[in-house]
C-alpha cells in the first residue's frame, strides 16, 4: 500500500508542477469573472447563467486535466525509460497501475475542490445563499465520475500506442456518453434488428456518466439527491473503476516493455 | 558590460512598446467605433453567430423551465410555442402540459435510476425568478439582432413580470433600431406606452405605424401573420374607443374580426359600439 501511495504522491506532485491546472483554473476564473461583471438589465441578482457557464467550464477543465494527466502517465515512463528502475524496485505492475490511478484520481480531486470552492464563492456572493450539501454532492459525484474516466484512460494508455490517440479517443467516448448515453434506449427502440440489440447492448455496457452530472440540480436550486441513490451511484462507479483498473493491469502484465 | 547590454535591451524593448502603442492606438479607436455599430460578436463570428442565437433562445426557455426540458430524443412531435414566448394564455396551457409530460414511464432500471440525478418536475419560474432568462435572451439578441422574437419576449417578461418598464422600453428601442420595419416590436412598444406609461398618444402613433408596417409586409403574403394583425387592430380599437373615436374603433374591430379566431366575440363588440354610436347626439 505504501508503494501505491508513494507512486500516487509522485503523480500529485506532477500535477502542481505542470501548468495545465493553473492555466485551466485561471481561464475558468477569468471567463466567469468577466461574465459576472457584465451588466444585464441592471439586475445584479441574475446568477444562474453564471453558475451554468462556470460549472460547464469546471466540467471541461476537469475532463482535460483527468484525461491529460492519466493519458501520459505510463507512456511517459516508457519513453523516458524510468519504468525499468521503477519496476526493479521492486514495484509490481499492479502496484504501478494502482498507484498511477490513485495519484491521478487524488490529483483531480484536489483540483476539483479548488474549482468548486471558486464556484461556491462566486455563486454565494451573487445569490447570498450557500447550499453546501448540494455542492458537496455535485463535487462527490463529479469526482467519482472522473475515477471511471481515469481508469478508462489508463487502460487506453496501455492499449494504444500514442498518448494523443488515447486522449482523443477517450475525449470522444466520454463526450459521447455524457451527451447520448442516457438516450441510447430511446434510439434503440426505433431501430430495426439487429441494430436495436446492438444499441441496447452498448446502452447496458457503457458506464452511465450522465448520472454523475448534477449541474442542472445545482444551477436550478433543486433538492438534494437521495443519499442512498448517491451511495448506489458511487458503488456503480467503483465497480466500473475496478473492472477498468484490473483490465488495465491485465493488459499491462502482457505488455513487453523492451520496445 | 553584459549587465549594461541587458539594460540597453530593456530600454530598447520599452521604446518599441511605446512606439507600437502610439501606432496601434488609432487602430483600436477605429475598432471601438466599429464595435458601436456592430457588436464584437459580429466582428468575431460574422454571420455564423445567428446559428448560436437560436440555441441561446432555447436556453432561455430551458432556464424558464428550471432545467426540465425535453431533448431531441424526448420529443415525439415538433415543439409548439412555450409559455415563455406567449406569456400565460390559458388555452395553450393544456397543450403545453401534454408536451412537457415527455418523461413517461422509465423503460429500464438505468433510466429509472438516472432520474434521481436530473430535474423531473415541470415548473415555471415565478416570483421574480423570471429574470434568470434575461441573460440568454440578451446573448441571443447580441448574436442575432434581427431575431425580433427575442426583443418582444424579453420586453414582455421585463414589463409584465418584473415591472422593469424602463429596461423593457430600452430593449425594445434597441430592437427597433436593429429592425426598423418590425410591426411586432412596434406593437409591443405600443402596449408598453398604453398599459404602463398611460401615454395614449404615443401608443396610438406606434400602433398606427405597426399597422402600416403589417400591411406593407404581410397583406400580400399567402399566409399572413393574422395573429399579429388581430393584436394590433383590437388594441388600437380599444384605445380609439376610450378616446371616443367610435367610427375608427368600429373600423379597426372589423379589421381585427377578419384575423380573429373568435370573430363572433368581436362582432358582439362591434354591435355594442354601433349601438353606442347611435345613441350619441350628432
Amino acid at each position: 500500500m505504501n508503494t501505491v501511495l508513494s507512486l500516487a504522491g509522485v503523480v500529485i506532485k506532477e500535477l502542481y508542477r505542470r501548468k495545465d491546472f493553473y492555466v485551466l483554473f485561471v481561464l475558468t476564473a477569468l471567463i466567469t469573472l468577466l461574465l459576472g461583471s457584465v451588466n444585464l438589465f441592471n439586475d445584479p441578482k441574475i446568477v444562474r447563467y453564471l453558475k451554468d457557464v462556470c460549472l460547464l467550464l469546471v466540467w471541461i477543465s476537469s475532463l482535460v486535466i483527468a484525461i491529460g494527466t492519466a493519458a501520459r502517465q505510463i507512456p511517459a515512463e516508457l519513453e523516458s525509460r524510468t519504468i525499468f528502475p521503477l519496476l526493479a524496485k521492486p514495484v509490481t505492475r499492479g502496484q504501478l497501475i494502482a498507484g498511477k490511478f490513485l495519484g491521478c484520481w487524488l490529483a483531480c480531486g484536489i483540483a476539483l475542490v479548488i474549482f468548486y470552492l471558486f464556484f461556491a464563492v462566486i455563486s454565494g456572493v451573487r445569490e447570498t445563499r450557500w447550499p453546501v450539501f448540494n455542492y458537496a454532492q455535485a463535487l462527490w459525484l463529479h469526482w467519482v465520475m472522473l475515477g471511471i474516466v481515469i481508469a478508462g484512460v489508463l487502460l487506453g494508455s496501455v492499449v494504444f500506442s500514442a498518448p494523443s490517440a488515447n486522449a482523443t479517443i477517450c475525449f470522444v467516448m466520454v463526450a459521447g456518453i455524457l451527451l447520448l448515453g442516457g438516450h441510447l434506449n430511446s434510439v434503440a427502440v426505433r431501430q430495426p434488428e439487429p441494430i436495436r440489440t446492438i444499441t441496447y447492448l452498448v446502452y447496458f455496457l457503457i458506464p452511465h456518466l450522465e448520472w454523475f452530472d448534477l449541474r442542472d440540480l445545482v444551477i436550478y436550486d433543486q433538492d438534494l439527491v437521495a443519499w442512498w441513490a448517491l451511495g448506489l451511484a458511487t458503488l456503480y462507479a467503483m465497480s466500473y473503476v475496478g473492472v477498468l483498473v484490473v483490465g488495465g493491469w491485465l493488459v499491462f502484465c502482457r505488455k513487453t516493455l523492451t520496445t | 558590460m553584459k549587465r549594461t547590454s541587458v539594460h540597453l535591451i530593456l530600454v530598447l524593448l520599452a521604446a518599441v512598446c511605446f512606439t507600437l502603442a502610439t501606432w496601434i492606438q488609432p487602430v483600436v479607436v477605429t475598432l471601438g467605433r466599429r464595435g458601436q455599430a456592430e457588436s464584437v460578436l459580429k466582428v468575431l463570428l460574422g454571420d455564423g453567430r445567428r446559428l448560436f442565437a437560436n440555441h441561446f433562445f432555447v436556453q432561455a426557455d430551458v432556464s424558464f423551465h428550471s432545467g426540465y426540458y425535453p431533448s431531441i430524443f424526448d420529443r415525439r412531435e415538433p415543439p409548439t410555442s412555450s409559455p415563455m414566448t406567449r406569456g400565460h394564455d390559458e388555452h395553450g396551457e393544456d397543450a403545453h402540459e401534454r408536451e412537457m409530460a415527455f418523461l413517461g414511464q422509465p423503460r429500464d432500471w438505468i433510466e429509472q435510476f438516472g432520474r434521481y440525478f436530473r430535474v423531473t418536475e415541470h415548473k415555471h419560474l415565478e416570483g421574480g425568478q423570471e429574470r434568470e432568462i434575461l441573460p440568454w435572451l440578451r446573448l441571443s439578441a447580441e448574436l442575432d439582432p434581427q431575431r425580433v422574437e427575442t426583443y418582444t419576449v424579453a420586453a414582455y417578461w421585463l414589463r409584465i413580470r418584473l415591472g422593469r418598464i424602463a429596461d423593457a422600453e430600452a430593449f425594445l428601442r434597441e430592437g427597433l433600431r436593429n429592425n426598423p420595419d418590425s410591426y411586432q416590436i412596434l406593437f409591443e412598444l405600443g402596449r408598453l406606452y398604453q398599459e404602463n406609461r398611460r401615454d395614449t398618444d404615443r401608443a396610438r402613433n406606434v400602433w398606427e405605424q405597426a399597422l402600416r408596417r403589417w400591411t406593407e409586409q404581410e397583406s400580400k403574403k399567402e399566409q399572413p401573420d393574422i395573429h399579429g394583425l388581430e393584436g394590433i387592430a383590437v388594441n388600437l380599437a380599444r384605445l380609439e374607443e376610450a378616446q371616443g373615436n367610435l367610427d375608427r374603433a368600429v373600423g379597426l374591430l372589423e379589421l381585427g374580426k377578419k384575423a380573429s379566431p373568435h370573430p363572433d366575440d368581436l362582432q358582439k363588440q362591434i354591435d355594442e359600439l354601433k349601438q353606442k354610436q347611435s345613441t350619441l347626439p350628432r
